[in-house]
């Protein structure tokens, strides 16, 4: 029998060993350590060049960050203070600077009384883009999100309350039209309406309205010029524009692309490549120079507004070519199976082929948006005090004559915050709606 | 019987236009034609009368007159006698110097942190990631004036290199970093330097024809020659021995301190560095990522195949892995020297004279045309950008997978 056996065996062992703790070498941190820093010769040499620039740096750059001077009235002052404070005469940051003028980096020569105003349009645009971004608020938030642009505006820009309102009626005009002459008069006359009615209504009617009604009850806040718009608020408000309006004219570019019809197909190709092929500071340039060659003679408007509408073209260029990479992924068995259920081309578009699209094309998409954000410190060549801009107004005064590194790293860490978060955002979304694995 | 009425029976009627599939694409190409070129146009229209408004032609003679201004940083000869069309053209040479310049050292950059990012080495791999993000998500602008003020206020003034200076040159006092720029030795082509170039030009064509008949005769034999070794050899060799037969033809001019500041040398201007150093680490922050995702789309069966067939691990990486990421990397490759050349108009933020400075800069504000002088700067972003992706396309059609 088995059991007398092993008992009549005095050499086996008949209880368990307690559990002895694994070597030192292999466990805990010491196999990390070893595993990761030092696992051969290449490995370790890398390790140490690392450490060393690592201490490098540290030892250089911690001393003057950590020991700033946060009060002073000027980069003299500063000086002062530190000679006062450390007999060493060793070299420290003098953020008294950004405490002294961070609205004017954040907010440009926008009135301080006023730098709610912003504050709520930001507020205001996050709670609008929340059913988009988060699958959150539905319908009723979706109505927001919808008048929220003409509420962003008029809190931004101030003035009469009337203009942005009425200015929004008219997409509501275009509604009506679009359901009133369709069901008389049918499909084509009901799209021609569509278009007209608005047209006519802001070419004719707003301006009008909006002084009849401004008479009769004149509610509104203080009007502010966009050349009193700077700093990154400057940068915010030019680089959502842009992505806001570059993604639907990126889409259509990319399906213009993608078209059958000759024309449209050649079209899109050209513009695509021709704003593609020049920097975008030679398009700013443009826009700057030679746009009132283009315009009907005696017209003007705003450079804020020409840059938008610039940055916004440049940025749907490349998101046609970021969405058209989406469409040509996608197997041709989906345009086909679209086709076989009856759907006429728009349905298909927005019922199967562009969700899919988009979906692959979601990392491409957010990278534009990010390079779109980044490229609005270029409007300082043009002119616009973009936080670049400023900080370079800065330096002129005599108070701050000669201050560089406090300036570019407050800069540099806005943008990084927002561009960050947008690429962890895009990351977050991909995540999300992937449907390949569980 | 059912009988399927003949479309091409019924008489053609105005709606089919409209609701007839078969015309209805017709009608909107036509309607976007003329609205395209209504729109044009319009356009031309009012650049004619605001022209003509201004009382200006549109014409490019201001390209033979005299340009009046100076150019500092310079390839070929120019003075401010020459023509606005020599300055442009100044402007386009360095404009192609430092795109060209910052590619190399952008791919270069890229390829060592793309790699080093996928190091199990995790302290390596953590400061990759750092530098990557954090280029990445700055604006090039400020990375451009970061750079630049680097240049200009951390280094010292040509006259801390005096006697009691506490800057000293490097490298057997051949290099001198100042506030003005770098100075480094400039060669001076003496007598026989002709001949010297030729041999290296011909040690150049010998190591290609050495590459190409080592991998011919592994192809057909199997065995492998000893390439790098030869290829090194070939390069210095026989160069060397012809500088030393020729009595030394080329000799170096070492910057000297002198007056203010430095003479003799090549003074390479900060306004370059800056430009040149922030447009490739920018640039080699989005190839690193291009590289890494490119090493990790070959599928790591393709490294187990290769060990399993004996390969060496660094033969692994250049015969199994390499061409395969190649094909990969090489399309968003050429699209980021395409930025990069794009992105060197930014020398405005420095002062680097490239072609927008000049051509789109100076040269309009002194004859005012905007008009020409955009249209020809568009014309050459745009004919450059073509050029680079179409030689790059070339090779992408090399290297690409041959399919049936």
């Amino acid at each position: 029998m088995a059991h007398s056996a092993k008992s009549s065996v005095s050499y086996v062992r008949t209880e368990m060993l307690p559990e002895q703790a694994p070597p030192v070498s292999e466990s805990g941190l010491v196999k990390w350590v070893r595993e990761n820093l030092f696992s051969g010769p290449l490995n370790t040499i890398l390790t140490v060049l690392s450490l060393l620039a690592i201490y490098w740096v540290v030892s250089h750059v911690f001393q003057w960050f950590a020991y700033g001077i946060w009060t002073a009235n000027s980069l003299s002052e500063c000086r002062e203070v530190r000679n006062a404070l450390y007999a060493d005469g060793r070299n420290v940051a003098c953020w008294a600077v950004l405490s002294e003028r961070w609205n004017q980096l954040l907010f440009g020569f926008y009135p301080a009384e006023a730098y709610w105003r912003p504050v709520v349009a930001l507020i205001v645009f996050f709670i609008a883009v929340a059913p988009v971004m988060f699958n959150f608020g539905g319908r009723k938030l979706a109505i927001f999100s919808a008048v929220s642009p003409f509420i962003c505006y008029w809190l931004l820009w101030g003035g009469s309350i009337w203009g942005p309102i009425l200015t929004a009626l008219g997409f509501v005009l275009a509604w009506l039209a679009y359901g009133q002459i369709t069901r008389k008069f049918g499909a084509l006359a009901g799209i021609v309406a569509t278009i007209l009615v608005p047209l006519i209504y802001w070419r004719f009617g707003v301006a009008p309205l909006t002084g009849l009604v401004d008479g009769i009850l004149p509610i509104g806040i203080e009007n502010i010029q966009s050349k009193d718009f700077g700093g990154f608020m400057l940068a915010l408000i030019i680089g959502i524009t842009g992505i806001v309006l570059s993604l639907p004219l990126g889409i259509l570019l990319a399906l213009g692309r993608q078209s059958d019809l000759f024309i449209i197909n050649k079209f899109s190709v050209i513009f695509i490549e021709v704003i593609r092929g020049v920097p975008l500071i030679v398009w700013l340039f443009t826009a700057s120079l030679l746009l009132n060659y283009f315009l009907p003679p005696g017209t003007n408007f705003d450079l804020m507004l020409r840059v938008i509408i610039m940055v916004t073209l440049f940025a749907a260029a490349y998101m046609a070519e970021v969405v058209r990479g989406g469409l040509a992924a996608l197997p041709l068995g989906q345009y086909e199976g679209a086709d076989s259920l009856g759907l006429d081309y728009w349905q298909s578009m927005r019922l199967i082929i562009l969700p899919q699209a988009l979906k692959i094309s979601i990392p491409g998409i957010v990278n534009t948006f990010i390079g779109l954000f980044k490229d609005t410190t270029l409007v300082v060549f043009i002119g616009l005090l973009d936080p670049i801009g400023l900080s370079n107004a800065i330096r002129a005064t005599t108070e701050w004559n000669g201050i560089y590194w406090e300036l570019f790293i407050f800069i540099g860490l806005c943008f990084f915050v927002f561009c960050y978060a947008m690429s962890r955002y895009s990351q977050y979304l991909e995540r999300k709606l992937a449907t390949d694995r569980h | 019987m059912a009988s399927i009425p003949d479309p091409s029976s019924e008489p053609f009627r105005l709606g089919q236009l409209i609701y007839d599939r078969r015309y209805r694409s017709m009608t909107i190409q036509v309607f976007a034609f003329i609205m395209i070129m209504a729109f044009l146009w319009q356009l031309g229209w009012n650049t004619v009368q605001n022209l003509s408004a201004l009382g200006k032609d549109f014409n490019f003679g201001f390209l033979g007159s005299r340009a009046g201004y100076d150019i500092n940083q310079r390839l070929i000869e120019y003075s401010n006698d020459s023509t606005h069309g020599r300055a442009a053209i100044i402007g386009i040479l360095n404009t192609l110097l430092v795109a060209f310049l910052g590619c190399i050292l952008a791919t270069i950059i890229g390829v060592i942190a793309g790699v080093l990012r996928l190091s199990k080495n995790w302290i390596v791999a953590r400061l990759m990631t750092v530098y990557v993000e954090g280029f990445r998500n700055v604006p090039l602008l400020l990375w451009i004036l970061v750079i630049f003020a680097v240049m200009t206020e951390a280094t010292p003034q040509p006259r801390d290199f005096r006697e009691g200076g506490d800057a000293s040159m490097m490298l057997f006092d051949s290099i001198a970093i100042t506030n003005r720029g770098i100075f480094i030795p400039s060669p001076i082509w003496g007598e026989g330097s002709t001949l010297l170039v030729a041999v290296f030009v011909a040690s150049l064509v010998a190591i290609w024809a050495f590459r190409r008949y080592a991998r011919k005769k592994q192809e057909a034999t199997g065995q492998i020659l000893p390439v790098f070794w030869v290829s090194l050899t070939l390069f210095f060799v026989p160069s060397v021995i012809f500088y030393f037969i020729l009595g030394g033809p080329v000799t170096l001019r070492l910057p000297e301190l002198g007056g203010f500041n430095f003479t003799g040398g090549l003074q390479v201007r900060n306004s370059l560095i800056a430009l040149w150093f922030a447009l490739s680490l920018y640039t080699g922050a989005f190839i690193a990522e291009i590289v890494r995702s490119g090493i990790l789309a070959v599928s790591r069966g393709q490294t187990e195949a290769a060990y399993a067939l004996g390969l060496r691990p660094n033969r692994t990486m250049n015969l199994v892995i390499l061409p395969q990421a190649l094909r990969v990397i090489i399309p968003p490759l050429i699209s980021q020297y395409l930025n990069l050349t794009k992105n060197s108009s930014l020398a405005i933020a420095v002062g680097y004279m490239d072609v927008r400075s000049t051509l789109g800069g100076i040269t309009i504000n002194q004859t005012g045309r905007e008009l020409e002088g955009m249209l020809l700067l568009g014309v050459f972003y745009l004919v450059t950008s073509l050029i680079i992706s179409g030689v790059m396309n070339l090779y992408n059609n090399a290297v690409k997978l041959k399919e049936r």
